[in-house]
């Protein structure tokens, strides 16, 4: 249950299918758009998502969790398009029978999901200008 | 020589001013490739979270490109 959607996300109907009687924990991360980053005031953001690619491996790291962890379920939505401040970016559910699995997994799939996915980051800057966002270990050339 | 199609996403669409280009190589890895693009392309920088997919494919550098594949240049990524 991996899905790209365009602009904000909704999570509410991926949400219901993660209900199962047979859990007793139910963990979310939701990643918001916010209006700062490494000291410039951000006035919005634009995600770059090369869908095919991105769901395919997005599947692979839900697989990952329900195989490592004691979770039932597990569902993700992340965001293509123009996001303004305070919309949703990405949104991560998992149940599972006890809370801590529950929040192990949910703790994954952000972390790899943010790091395997081809999704790219475009910051708007107050100022007028613009940027693409690297992730942390992405600074160094070959 | 191979008959490929080259993909460039983010920042490197940008840097090369198109999202998508049909070349014929020589090239025999992606490495090579990107190392003939970026020689067209000045602003193409080979950073070390950069990746690359072969018909949909992660791939790595070295893997062996054929006639007719299509070969994806995606930077360091993103997400979340």
């Amino acid at each position: 249950m991996f899905e790209i959607c365009t602009g904000s996300v909704d999570s509410t109907r991926l949400a219901r299918e993660l209900a199962d009687p047979a859990c007793g924990g139910y963990a979310t991360f939701e990643g918001w758009v916010r209006n700062h980053h490494e000291g410039r005031s951000v006035s919005g953001l634009e995600y770059e998502v090369y869908e095919p690619l991105a769901v395919k491996e997005g599947e692979t790291v839900l697989a990952e969790a329900l195989e490592r962890f004691d979770i039932n379920r597990a569902a993700c939505i992340h965001a293509q398009g123009a996001l303004d401040i305070g919309e949703l970016a990405v949104w991560v559910g998992v149940s599972a029978p006890h809370r801590d699995a529950a929040f192990d997994a949910c703790r994954y799939i952000i972390d790899q999901i943010k790091i395997r996915l081809p999704i790219w980051k475009k910051e708007f800057y107050v100022e007028g200008d613009s940027g693409w966002v690297n992730c942390e270990v992405c600074a160094s050339k070959v | 020589m191979n008959k490929l199609v080259v993909r460039y996403f983010a920042v490197y669409r940008e840097s090369t001013g198109l999202g998508e280009e049909s070349v014929t190589s020589a090239a025999a890895t992606p490495e090579a490739l990107f190392a003939e693009s970026a020689r067209r392309y000045p602003g193409l920088e080979r950073f070390e979270a950069a990746r690359v997919a072969i018909n949909d494919e992660l791939a790595s550098w070295d893997s062996p490109l054929s006639d007719g594949d299509t070969v994806l240049f995606f930077p360091p990524v993103a997400g979340g």
